[in-house]
């Protein structure tokens, strides 16, 4: 018989433990009862706790087994996991809140992410399973997780901060609104495989894909060719035909983008921008990546006013002062030459020395 | 311990941050596939490459989506990854399982793949990463008897998602949850058979804080919000004062809009003036709350760069009721697909259409008037269009 199509994920209702189920849209308030720990209090009196524990994303059927032991000891089987890839053990009795922590420390698993924190990095795929990547994504977040490991299990900062990496400007890990964004990049252009082009790419739809119309048909031989002034090494092109291959592994790298957000709370949503155009991929640790991210975030954490995300605080005291405080050279790359370039020039006599 | 050898991920095996080389070399103890894997990313570590093709199309029957196809460019080195697909499984709302059912999708990837999983995908589908052609339709087959389905891939609809909402948040003014639910059975069509110029993503975010971050990575967001006014409970913010937060400095002066007055004894909201950011809210969970009209703005066109830059999403209709069968939201979301559908190049996401084809075309086609909410400014250039029966009007 044929499997059945079009009926959907798991309905989500059968999945909720009794507590929500009772209180579903009848919660009262919460509280951060430490870092890691939810309490969920809901208008009938009940209370719900979240325990939450970092993962790398990137887990083997076993470990997912491990963490199902784990909720069952403790949670009648109930657990989910967030918009950022931590695991959330859902708890209604505060008695075993602890002894769960303990068996999580016990295991290995961090507990935070909670309040003015560094919650988990999202991540693309990488080495591990992508086609396009211009650095590894699992590894780079492991090394600087190791290293800003504290500001995970603690709630020190002055707001929480949320990195992101994508190995690409495809961005399947969309981190162009993070307070931290990690991003692979190229720099050189496409090598046009002629051989190949006839067999395996559409030409007219290579061309239509450059955002800058660096590429041109060149009908007579079959084959594409690129204006290396105007390609800005963005790999569109090798998404959509496979004989441009565009990674380079002297030349790839990762780039540092700071100041971005989600949320609305106070200041609008807004991009992250340049703030290092390159570093290099030095696997497996990628030192210079992770240095680079813990000095902006340790300078963020000592200048800003509670409450104020990173992209806030650069805002108030001006990104000339992030340059100085963070000891980022500032250099042409900085300066957008893209199509909406113009706005983000200054375009008043009102700027700080430094 | 599985026999490997790699000098360099074993790096990444230290350190206190959970790390992914245990689970591959977990995986890599009982599969052939993940030990192949593991070896493949070491050689990329050697040589600061990815080792893997441009995709190949494979899938399941009667879908078009659901499945990415890999193949590896050392298959002379790592014959077992030589074909290593990722099937996307779409998630329980709100990431929300039951231990049985995560066991059950555990046992049916050991059957059929590589062990190896991202809990979850950027999207937020469950990622089943890696498996061989012939095992694609088996574990579809599986997994849809055991209450799977497969996510969205391609010029599709993929995966909606939306926060924790009413299941665990007081600050939900909409289901975020039963939403989106309704809208991924809805369109499971647009979801598997891929009919539209390119990607469409839905993200939902019960309030402001947007923690889907639907305002940068959906085509069409849904923001919930209110209308009428902050309720106050004036004991617990006084509440609050005595357990020692300066309300004048922490909640009143970083009001984005300065609508709110603190006097040691009681606080006003001047509400006609409150743009909902939720700080006061986020800072004073048990003093205030969202208030009692609620529902959601709509905004569309957000997107990561590739083509033609990133964009956050625009609003298009300030508030909207979303109550079940949320008949408003789908109609509108039907209009909006059609006339992308009719008027998209390939690849071209919804945003970067409006952008080409202006906001006034988009707004007269899916039949929404236009409204101040929708700009931050009214334009500053004099290049303004006209529709024709807009002219002779004023001629008397």
């Amino acid at each position: 018989m044929a499997a059945k199509t079009d009926i959907g994920p798991p309905n989500y209702k059968t999945m909720l433990p009794p507590v929500i189920e009772r209180n579903y849209g009848n919660w009262l308030y919460h509280e951060i009862l430490k870092p890691g720990v939810l309490m969920h209090v809901s208008k009938s009196g009940d209370a719900l706790y979240s325990v939450r524990a970092g993962s790398p994303r990137l887990v083997s059927t076993d470990h997912i087994r491990e963490i199902c032991d784990i909720a069952d000891r403790y949670c009648n089987g109930y657990l989910r996991f967030t918009s950022r890839h931590n695991i959330e053990f859902l708890l209604d009795n505060r008695d075993r809140v602890e002894p769960l922590i303990a068996e999580l420390k016990d295991r290995g698993y961090p507990v935070g992410g909670t309040g003015h924190s560094i919650s988990n990095i999202v991540h693309t795929q990488g080495w591990v399973h992508c086609h396009t990547p211009a650095t590894d994504a699992s590894g780079p977040v492991k090394a600087l997780m190791d290293e800003i490991y504290d500001y995970f299990v603690t709630m020190k900062l002055p707001n929480h901060v949320r990195i992101a990496l994508a190995c690409c400007l495809n961005m399947c890990g969309a981190v162009h609104c993070s307070d931290i964004a990690i991003l692979g990049i190229h720099r050189t252009v496409p090598k046009t495989d002629n051989a190949r082009v006839p067999n395996v790419c559409e030409i007219p739809s290579t061309v239509a894909s450059c955002p800058t119309g660096a590429i041109r048909g060149d009908m007579k031989n079959k084959t594409l060719t690129v204006n290396e002034e105007k390609c800005m090494y963005c790999g569109n092109c090798y998404t959509v035909c496979p004989a441009m291959p565009i990674a380079d592994p002297d030349n790839d790298g990762i780039s540092i983008w700071v100041g971005g957000k989600v949320s609305n709370a106070r200041s609008a949503p807004k991009f992250s921008k340049l703030a290092i155009p390159f570093l290099p991929n030095n696997p497996p640790r990628w030192p210079e990546v992770v240095d680079a991210v813990k000095n902006i975030i340790e300078v963020y954490a000592s200048h800003a006013r509670k409450h104020e995300r990173v992209g806030e605080w650069i805002e108030r005291v001006g990104w000339e002062r992030f340059f100085a405080l963070t000891g980022i050279p500032f250099t042409d790359q900085h300066i957008d030459d893209f199509d909406m370039a113009t706005e983000t020039f200054r375009t008043s006599a009102q700027f700080k020395w430094r | 311990m599985a026999n490997t050898n790699t000098p360099l991920l074993d790096e990444l095996e230290k350190g206190k941050w959970p790390s992914f080389v245990k689970d591959l070399k977990q995986a890599a103890e009982k599969n052939p596939m993940a030990k192949d894997l593991l070896h493949q990313l070491e050689l990329s570590y050697k040589d600061k490459i990815g080792h893997w093709k441009h995709g190949g199309i494979v899938g399941v029957k009667g879908y078009g989506s659901g499945v990415i196809g890999r193949y590896s460019d050392r298959p002379d080195l790592f014959p077992n990854v030589q074909a290593f697909h990722t099937m996307r499984v779409n998630h329980p709302t709100g990431w929300f399982y039951k231990t049985d059912t995560l066991r059950k999708l555990c046992d049916i990837w050991d059957k059929h793949g590589s062990g190896l999983t991202n809990m979850h995908g950027s999207t937020g589908d469950a990622i089943l990463l890696g498996t061989t052609t012939d095992h694609l339709q088996s574990c579809y087959d599986d997994l849809s008897e055991a209450g799977f389905d497969l996510g969205g891939s391609g010029s599709a609809l993929r995966t909606p998602s939306a926060c924790v909402g009413p299941a665990r948040c007081e600050w939900a003014c909409i289901d975020s949850l039963d939403l989106c639910y309704n809208l991924t059975m809805t369109y499971q069509d647009q979801m598997h058979r891929p009919m539209f110029p390119y990607k469409f993503k839905i993200k939902i975010s019960a309030c402001a804080n947007d923690c889907v971050a639907s305002i940068a990575r959906s085509d069409l967001s849904v923001i919930g919000t209110w209308k009428d006014a902050i309720e106050i409970d004036q004991k617990e913010v006084l509440a609050c004062a005595a357990a020692g937060m300066n309300i004048q400095k922490e909640v009143c002066d970083l009001c984005p809009t300065r609508c709110m007055e603190w006097n040691d004894q009681k606080l006003k909201i001047y509400d006609e003036d409150c743009t909902r950011c939720m700080h006061c809210i986020n800072l004073m969970p048990k003093a205030l709350r969202p208030g009692k009209e609620r529902g959601a703005s709509i905004l569309v066109g957000g997107k990561a760069p590739i083509v033609r830059g990133a964009l956050l999403s625009w609003v298009i209709v300030p508030f909207m009721k979303l109550e079940p069968p949320y008949d408003e939201l789908k109609s509108l979301i039907e209009r909006i697909q059609d006339w992308w559908d009719e008027n998209g190049k390939s690849r071209e996401r919804l945003g970067e259409l409006i952008q080409r084809l202006g906001m006034r075309v988009f707004l007269k086609a899916v039949d929404l008037p236009a409204v101040p909410q929708m700009v931050k400014a009214p334009r500053t250039n004099p290049y303004v269009f006209f529709w024709p029966e807009d002219l002779n009007k004023e001629v008397k």
